[in-house]
């Protein structure tokens, strides 16, 4: 008889989904953009990664080790913190940056705010933020890409990013910066390999098109009136630059869509993506640095608790008109 | 410890509602100015300085302000200390008169002084206020003073203007001396003190002295705690 009851509480359909294999496709996804980072850059861009995720991982298990928790680096959330951070590293950092970053983002951003779930920002991108505002110079300064069969990229040239080549008035080629063979930080270059991944987490169901897409698309719409209303009429290329440049692609699709940061709710997601791409759009347009994907993200980010707010559903016999 | 002793009135307003960390009062300088220890001890000691002659000013003029205007009459007690002492910073440090710029006259406004005048100074005799003032004064400038060395140390790597990692290589975190890391080292700050005073408050010791909530006893909603005071 035993054998035939098993006799327990709801639920009884269980998903075989759980976070580690959930953040471990994020790591597959990310993986076409690194290794094009590797191959642009050098091996020193691996050596970034490698550190940068190191540095989450130890953060993460001496925070939980001191703070008498459990353990959680099983779940491979930090790993997939420390890869986004180092790939929105310049590929002539020094070493240390990453790790201190890592720091940051696991520690303050995310440890000390409870975990995995309770952050209130992207914990890579509030690391990047943080770099960027102490050491503006050496985050902002991007070396040509050397190839695979360089091993020194300290000594290779700098030069500006695309995206502020155009900003600067300067025309710049689309073509190559969708291949990915420009400046910039270690994952963000290549559309290609960006749109890789992405394709494989829509596959996975990881993620769904509705932040992505309203955030290209309001970008796109915002670009697209700017180019016509400033610049003279619409300019394709000018908007294709726009789409291919910085690190839209790899904000858009892996951290804008960052289960914690996101609003719960569907029209709420819709809400967070075309404001994404607007508020983006203003930094880029508008802002004094050429790139403003990373400080829209995490301004989004604490804009959530309100977006929830009013887009919250009514619940089934809730509201309707009063008798 | 006896209570509105010149003593107890410097203890309380350094350690027992130190205004930074237990009262919270003050944050604008307490975030604004404090870049570096030299700037932090030089809006201390100039709040200190007003902080006592207001407390003095307005314990002697308690009984002849009537309740109605105490505000306004209050404001115009410490805005006329805060003139003067703009006029001797400007006239003997203009230096440190550049440093602290706006936050000068802003300390007009500054709850510590206000908090002080109505809910010390303008209920007690001279004597405790004075030294009320001195206490809570001295309590803002060693919390504003520690914060801005700290920030100072991380984000310039130097003590006081003395270059102390400098030498060893240390690239200085920009960050702790602009504006979020006032944020983060006073969060870190008062967590650490939190951490400290409610251990103590949880093992069931007296917090007589409650750093942690404040001491504000009356308008407090915790029933069990042990230090309260009716």
């Amino acid at each position: 008889m035993s054998d035939l009851y098993n006799v327990s509480s709801s639920p009884h359909v269980r998903s075989k989904v759980n976070t580690s294999n959930l953040m471990l496709m994020v790591v597959i996804a990310l993986l076409p953009a690194s290794l094009f980072g590797v191959y642009n850059f050098g091996l020193r861009a691996l050596l970034i990664i490698l550190i940068s995720v190191a540095s989450c991982v130890a953060t993460e298990w001496i925070y939980k080790k001191a703070m008498k928790q459990t353990i959680t680096i099983g779940d491979y959330s930090a790993v997939v913190t420390g890869i986004l951070l180092a790939l929105n590293m310049p590929p002539a950092i020094s070493l240390w940056i990453p790790a201190l970053g890592g720091v940051f983002a696991i520690l303050v951003v995310k440890q000390l705010f409870g975990g995995l779930g309770q952050n209130f920002m992207n914990p890579a991108l509030a690391g990047r933020c943080f770099l960027m505002i102490s050491f503006t110079g050496k985050m902002t300064s991007f070396v040509l890409p050397s190839g695979a069969s360089s091993k020194v990229v300290v000594d290779a040239v700098t030069g500006a990013t695309p995206l502020a080549s155009l900003k600067a008035g300067e025309s710049v080629d689309v073509l190559s910066m969708f291949v990915g063979n420009i400046q910039g930080t270690i994952g963000e270059t290549s559309v290609i390999a960006i749109l890789i991944g992405a394709a494989f987490l829509l596959a996975m169901k990881v993620i769904d098109l509705r932040i992505p897409l309203t955030y290209i698309g309001s970008f796109t719409i915002f670009i697209a009136i700017y180019s016509i209303a400033g610049r003279g009429g619409l300019d394709v290329n000018y908007i294709a630059a726009h789409l291919c440049g910085g690190g839209l692609m790899l904000g858009a699709w892996f951290m804008a869509t960052d289960y914690v940061t996101t609003p719960i709710t569907k029209n709420g997601q819709l809400v967070y993506g075309c404001l994404l791409g607007i508020v983006t759009a203003v930094f880029r347009l508008f802002g004094g640095s050429a790139e403003g994907v990373s400080y829209a993200i995490i301004f989004c980010n604490l804009l959530i608790p309100l977006i929830e707010r009013v887009t919250i559903p009514t619940a089934l016999g809730k509201g309707g008109q009063k008798a | 410890m006896q209570k509105n002793t010149p003593a107890e009135r410097l203890y309380n307003g350094i350690i027992g509602e130190n205004p930074t960390f237990a009262l919270m009062l003050g944050m604008c300088p307490t975030l604004a100015v404090t870049t570096s220890g030299i700037n932090g001890i030089g809006m201390g000691l100039t709040t200190t300085v007003i902080l006592t002659m207001s407390n003095m000013l307005i314990s002697i003029l308690r009984k002849a302000i009537p309740d109605k205007v105490r505000m306004p009459a209050f404001i115009v007690v410490v805005a006329s200390f805060v003139t003067i002492v703009q006029f001797l910073l400007q006239g003997f440090l203009p230096s440190l008169n550049a440093a602290l710029g706006i936050y000068i006259p802003l300390i007009v406004v500054n709850c510590i002084i206000l908090g002080r005048a109505e809910s010390y100074a303008s209920k007690n005799k001279v004597i405790p206020s004075i030294f009320d003032g001195i206490g809570m004064g001295l309590g803002f400038t060693l919390s504003i003073t520690l914060l801005g060395l700290l920030r100072e140390f991380l984000g310039a790597g130097t003590l006081f203007n003395v270059d102390i990692l400098g030498k060893v290589g240390y690239e200085p975190i920009t960050i702790f001396i602009l504006a979020p890391g006032a944020f983060l080292v006073l969060a870190f700050m008062a967590a650490f003190q939190n951490k400290f005073n409610l251990g103590a408050a949880k093992r069931g010791i007296d917090p007589s002295n409650s750093v942690s909530c404040g001491a504000s006893c009356a308008s407090c909603g915790n029933t069990m705690c042990k230090g309260r005071r009716s």
